[in-house]
C-alpha cells in the first residue's frame, strides 16, 4: 500500500474527522449498510456525564434520580475506575452519534464507524424499532416531556411532581404494551392534543365512577363482574386511563413516563445484537480502512486495544464478572455468522443448512432485521461460540439443597445452552409477570394486581415499596396477589392508600 | 448530508437542577453522614468539600423484580472442570450471580452510595437552620451603609442615565405643542388659497402674499427641532441610608493547666466552628477573642488557635475583662452582643460565685445571647452549678456539656438552632 493515512499522530481536527467520516462512509455504503443521516457531535467530558445520566436521552426531565446518576458517574469517572463509555447514540433521525473532545482520532474513528454507522443501521432497519419507534419525533416529543414537566413544576410545585415521577419510574416498565403497536409521538400534536386529551380523558373517568359505591348485599353474589374484563398488562396506561383521583397533569406525567419508557423497550430487548452489531461494524470497518492504507499501524493498535477491552469477556470465577458481556457475545456471535457463511464446517452445515455458504451480507442483514436477543440468541447461537465462551448451564431450585449443572459445552449440551441463555434474553420471563385484575367498582374502589409465578419464583423484598406508589397512583387501597401456575393463590400484598 | 456540530460551547452545567434535586431529596441522610464525618475531621480543613456516604438502600428506586427461590436456569461462560450432572453447593447470597435483574454498580458492591459535596455545598448543609438568636436591628449603625434606589426622573443628569422613552415623549409633546398654532393657521391659508385660485390669477398680488406666508409658514414649522435639551430626562437615583446590625461575638476559652490536651483541642474545635459559622453567614461580624488562666488577656485569631499557655483558672478574669471591653468599645444600644464561652468547669473556689455576679450583673443585661459548654467527662464541679443559677435567671443563657469530640456538632447545632419567634 501506498496511499498516505489520513492522519499521523493521534490528535484530532475537524478537518481530520470529515476526512475519516467521508472514507467511513464509503465503506459503510460499500457493504450495504443503509442509515440515517448522520449528525456528529463534539462535546466536552461532562456534557458525555450529562448525556450519561440521563439514559442517552438527549432532552430529559429533571428528577433527582439523573441527580444520582450524574454523581455517581462523575465520581467513577475522577478516581479513574470507569472510563467514559465512548459511544453514546440517539436513535432519531437524523441520528446524532457524541464525540468526546479528549478522544484521540483512533477512538473518534471507531465512534463514528461503531455509533454512526453501526447502531445507526440497526436503529434504521431491526422490526423492533421500526414498529415501536419513530425516529424523526423523539427529541421532539422529549422536549415537549421536558417543558410540560418544568410547567407543572412550577404550577404544582416541584415536590408534588417529583412524588408523581417517583411512582411513575416504580412502575416504568409495567408501561410498555408488548403486543400492540403505539401511535407515533411528536411535540405539535401532542401541545395540540393534550388539552383535547385532558378535558376527554377526566370525562371518561367521571363516567366510570359515576355511580355512588352501593353497599348492598349482591354486589358480592357470584354474579359479580370483572373490572377490566380481561387482565391489563400496561398498568401504567391503566392507571393513566382509569386511577380516579388523579389530575389532569398528573395524568399527563404517567403518559410521558409510560411513552418514553416504551421508547426504550426495544433497546432493551436488543441489548446483545445491537451492541454486537456495531462492534462488528467498526471493526470490520476499520481493518477495510487500515487494508486500503487510509490508517497506519498506531491507529490500528490503539484501536485494537479498545476493542479487545470492549469484547473481553471474563469468567464467571473472575473477581470483574457481572454477568454476560453483550458486547463480547454479541460480536462473537456476528463474526461467526460470518465466518459460517465463508468458511463453514461440516458441524456449521449439520446445524445451520441454510446459513453455511450463504452470501454474508445478506445473512446477515436478515438476521439485524428480523430479530430480537431472545429469537437471535435461539436462532444463532453455533456450537462454536458456546465452546470458545465455555458456556454452561446451572439449575438452581429452591427444592434441592445443592445446584446442578444442567449443561456445558459439549454435543449433548449445546442445544440445551443455547435454549437457556435465550430465555435469559427473554423480557416477558426476567421481569415478572403482574397486570392488572381487578377494580372493586362497587366496593372500595381497590385495585388489584396479581402476579402470575414463573417457575415458582417470588417477587423481591422491594413489592411492598412499589405498592406503596402504585397506591399514590390510584388514590385507593392496592393489592398485589402471587399465584402459582397452578393459579393457587400463594401470597398477597397489600397496600393501604395514604391521602 | 452530515453535519459535524461543535457542542461543547453550549448546556454546561446541565446537572446542576438535577443535582440539586438529588441533594435536596436526601438531605436528611447526608446531614447525618456530615455528623459522623465532622467528627473526624481535623480543625483546620473544615473549610472544604466532603466525601458523603448515604445508604445505597435510600437511593434506588423499587421497583417489580424476582426475589431469590424458585426454579431458574442461569448460562454463565467460563467452564473449566465442570460436567453436565456435577452438583455443587450454593454459594453465598450475592456471589456473583449478575442474573441482570439486579442493577449492581461497577463491581463496588458495598452497601453505601458514596459522592463527593463540594465546599460550597457542604457548608450549606453544615450551617442549615442555624442562626444567631434575638439578633435585633439595634440603632442604625455609625458606618452608614447607603443603598441607591430609583426617585423619579429629574431634568439634569449625566448621558449615561438618559431615559429615552421619558426624553422622546416629552420631545414629541412640544412638537406638537409648538407646530399647534402654525398648523393651524396653515391650514386656514390653504383654504383660502384654493377659494382665490379659482377667482385670480397665479400672478396676482393677493396670491403671491399668501403663497409666502404659507411659505413661511411650512418653514416655522419646519424649524421646530425634533429634539431639545430641555426635552432630557434623566433616571434619577438618591441615596437611601440602609439600616445595619452589627453584632460582636465573645469567644472566651479557658486555657489554663487543667484543661488536658483533649480538652483544649475540643474547645478550639468548638470556636473553629463557631468562628467559621459567623464569618460566612454574617457580614458585618466582629469577633473578639478572649483566653484566659489565672489573668485574662485579649488576642488575636491566630494566638487564639494555635498558642500554648497554661496555668491556674480564674474565670472571673475573663468575664471582667469581657465586661470592661464592652463598656468601652461596644455600646450596647448600637451592637447586638453575643458571648460564648468554653471551660473544663475547673474553677478556682471562691471564684465561681464572683462569676456569677459579674454575669448577672454586669454581662447577662446587656448580651442577646450567652452559651457555656462545659469539656469534661466528669462530673459537674462548681462553676457548673453557679451557672445553673443563672440560667433559671436569664433566658438568653443556655449551657451544654461535651464530653467526647464527637458531641461537638450536636452541641453546636443544639445552641445555635433556628427558633422561631
Amino acid at each position: 500500500m501506498t496511499r498516505k493515512p489520513i492522519s499521523e499522530t493521534s490528535e484530532w481536527t475537524f478537518e481530520l474527522i470529515e476526512q475519516y467520516h467521508t472514507e467511513i462512509e464509503r465503506i459503510a455504503k460499500n457493504f450495504g449498510l443503509s442509515t440515517y443521516p448522520v449528525q456528529l457531535e463534539i462535546i466536552t467530558t461532562e456534557q458525555m456525564m450529562d448525556a450519561y445520566s440521563s439514559v442517552g436521552m438527549p432532552v430529559g426531565y429533571n428528577h433527582w434520580t439523573f441527580g444520582k446518576e450524574f454523581v455517581n458517574t462523575e465520581k467513577n469517572y475522577k478516581r479513574g475506575q470507569m472510563g467514559l463509555a465512548y459511544e453514546i447514540v440517539i436513535n432519531s433521525d437524523p441520528c446524532i452519534a457524541y464525540l468526546m473532545e479528549e478522544n484521540s482520532m483512533p477512538m473518534q474513528a471507531l465512534v463514528i464507524a461503531h455509533a454512526a454507522y453501526g447502531h445507526n443501521s440497526f436503529f434504521k432497519n431491526n422490526y423492533l424499532f421500526t414498529t415501536w419507534t419513530s425516529a424523526d419525533s423523539i427529541i421532539d416529543y422529549l422536549l415537549f416531556a421536558k417543558e410540560y414537566i418544568l410547567k407543572c413544576e412550577q404550577r404544582h410545585g416541584e415536590q408534588e411532581v417529583e412524588d408523581i415521577l417517583d411512582s411513575c419510574h416504580a412502575l416504568k416498565n409495567f408501561g410498555v404494551d408488548r403486543y400492540k403497536r403505539p401511535p407515533t409521538l411528536s411535540m405539535q400534536e401532542e401541545m395540540s392534543r393534550q388539552q383535547e386529551r385532558e378535558d376527554y380523558l377526566q370525562s371518561q373517568i367521571n363516567e366510570l365512577w359515576k355511580t355512588i359505591p352501593e353497599k348492598n348485599a349482591d354486589s358480592h353474589t357470584s354474579d359479580k363482574i370483572h373490572y377490566p374484563s380481561e387482565p391489563q398488562e400496561n398498568i401504567l396506561y391503566f392507571i393513566e386511563k382509569h386511577a380516579p383521583l388523579l389530575e389532569p397533569w398528573q395524568r399527563e406525567i404517567v403518559r410521558i413516563v409510560r411513552k418514553i419508557s416504551q421508547y426504550f423497550y426495544p433497546q432493551r430487548q436488543t441489548q446483545v445484537m445491537n451492541e454486537g452489531w456495531a462492534t462488528f461494524w467498526h471493526y470490520t470497518i476499520l481493518n477495510q480502512l487500515y487494508d486500503e492504507g487510509y490508517c497506519n499501524d498506531g491507529f490500528m493498535l490503539e484501536f485494537l486495544q479498545s476493542h479487545t477491552n470492549v469484547v473481553q469477556q471474563p469468567g464467571f470465577d473472575s473477581p470483574y464478572y457481572s454477568g454476560i458481556n453483550p458486547y463480547a457475545l454479541g460480536f462473537n456471535m456476528m463474526t461467526d455468522i460470518r465466518r459460517m457463511c465463508e468458511n463453514p464446517t461440516d458441524e456449521d452445515k449439520e446445524w445451520f443448512p441454510e446459513i453455511a455458504g450463504s452470501n454474508w451480507l445478506e445473512t446477515m442483514d436478515f438476521a439485524m432485521r428480523n430479530f430480537k436477543d431472545e429469537s437471535f440468541i435461539g436462532q444463532y447461537l453455533s456450537p462454536k461460540v458456546i465452546r470458545d465462551f465455555k458456556l454452561f448451564s446451572i439449575t438452581d431450585d429452591d427444592k434441592h439443597r445443592q445446584i446442578e449443572v444442567s449443561a456445558i459445552h459439549n454435543k449433548s449440551g449445546y442445544q440445551s445452552v443455547r435454549s437457556t441463555l435465550s430465555e435469559q434474553y427473554n423480557l416477558g420471563s426476567i421481569e415478572p409477570n403482574i397486570q392488572v385484575y381487578d377494580v372493586d367498582l362497587k366496593g372500595d374502589r381497590s385495585l388489584t394486581l396479581r402476579h402470575t409465578q414463573f417457575q415458582r419464583r417470588p417477587l423481591d423484598k422491594s413489592t411492598n415499596e412499589v405498592l406503596k406508589h402504585a397506591a399514590r397512583l390510584w388514590g385507593f387501597n392496592v393489592k398485589l396477589e402471587s399465584v402459582d401456575d397452578k393459579g393457587q393463590l400463594v401470597k398477597t400484598y397489600e397496600c393501604k392508600a395514604y391521602r | 448530508m452530515t453535519q459535524i456540530v461543535d457542542r461543547r460551547l453550549n448546556g454546561k452545567n446541565k446537572s446542576a437542577v438535577n443535582r440539586q434535586k438529588f441533594l435536596r431529596r436526601f438531605r436528611k441522610q447526608i446531614k447525618k453522614s456530615i455528623e459522623n464525618v465532622i467528627a473526624e475531621r481535623s480543625v483546620t480543613d473544615l473549610d472544604k468539600g466532603e466525601k458523603i456516604s448515604i445508604p445505597k438502600k435510600d437511593t434506588t428506586e423499587p421497583f417489580f423484580h424476582h426475589g431469590r427461590g424458585g426454579h431458574r436456569e442461569v448460562v454463565n461462560p467460563g467452564n473449566k472442570e465442570f460436567h453436565a450432572g456435577d452438583k455443587i453447593p450454593r454459594p453465598e447470597e450475592g456471589a456473583g450471580q449478575g442474573d441482570g435483574s439486579e442493577a449492581s454498580d461497577s463491581g463496588e458492591g458495598e452497601d453505601d452510595f458514596i459522592f463527593e459535596l463540594s465546599r460550597e455545598e457542604f457548608l450549606q448543609f453544615f450551617f442549615e437552620d442555624l442562626e444567631l438568636p434575638n439578633l435585633v436591628k439595634t440603632k442604625l449603625s455609625t458606618i452608614n451603609e447607603t443603598k441607591k434606589v430609583r426617585a423619579g426622573h429629574t431634568s439634569e443628569g449625566i448621558p449615561s442615565n438618559i431615559n429615552i422613552v421619558r426624553s422622546l415623549t416629552g420631545a414629541m409633546g412640544r412638537r406638537i405643542a409648538l407646530r399647534a398654532p402654525y398648523k393651524k393657521e396653515l391650514k386656514e391659508k390653504q383654504l383660502e388659497m384654493e377659494d382665490l385660485l379659482k377667482r385670480h390669477n397665479n400672478s396676482d398680488q393677493i396670491i403671491v402674499d399668501l403663497k409666502q406666508r404659507i411659505d413661511y409658514l411650512h418653514k416655522k414649522i419646519k424649524n421646530i427641532p425634533f429634539i431639545d435639551t430641555f426635552d432630557l430626562r434623566y433616571d434619577n437615583r438618591i441615596e437611601q441610608p440602609m439600616p445595619t446590625t452589627q453584632a460582636v461575638m465573645f469567644c472566651i476559652m479557658d486555657v489554663s493547666g487543667s484543661m488536658g490536651r483533649e480538652e483544649k483541642d475540643i474547645s478550639k474545635r468548638f470556636f473553629m466552628l463557631l468562628y467559621l459559622f459567623l464569618t460566612r453567614t454574617y457580614e458585618k461580624i466582629q469577633v473578639v477573642f478572649i483566653s484566659h488562666h489565672t489573668i485574662a488577656s485579649e488576642v488575636d485569631e491566630e494566638t487564639f488557635f494555635y498558642s500554648r499557655e497554661t496555668g491556674g483558672t480564674v474565670v472571673s478574669s475573663a468575664l471582667k475583662l469581657m465586661s470592661s471591653i464592652i463598656e468601652e468599645r461596644y455600646p450596647t444600644s448600637d451592637w447586638n452582643i453575643y458571648a460564648a464561652q468554653a471551660s473544663d468547669g475547673d474553677n478556682w473556689h471562691n471564684d465561681s460565685s464572683i462569676c456569677k455576679k459579674i454575669l448577672g450583673k454586669k454581662i447577662m443585661p446587656f448580651v442577646q445571647y450567652f452559651a457555656y459548654i462545659e469539656i469534661t467527662a466528669d462530673r459537674h464541679q462548681n462553676l457548673w452549678e453557679e451557672y445553673t443559677g443563672i440560667k433559671s435567671e436569664w433566658d438568653n443563657f443556655s449551657m451544654k456539656r461535651i464530653e467526647k469530640i464527637s458531641d461537638i456538632y450536636p452541641v453546636f447545632r443544639k445552641l445555635f438552632k433556628k427558633r422561631i419567634t
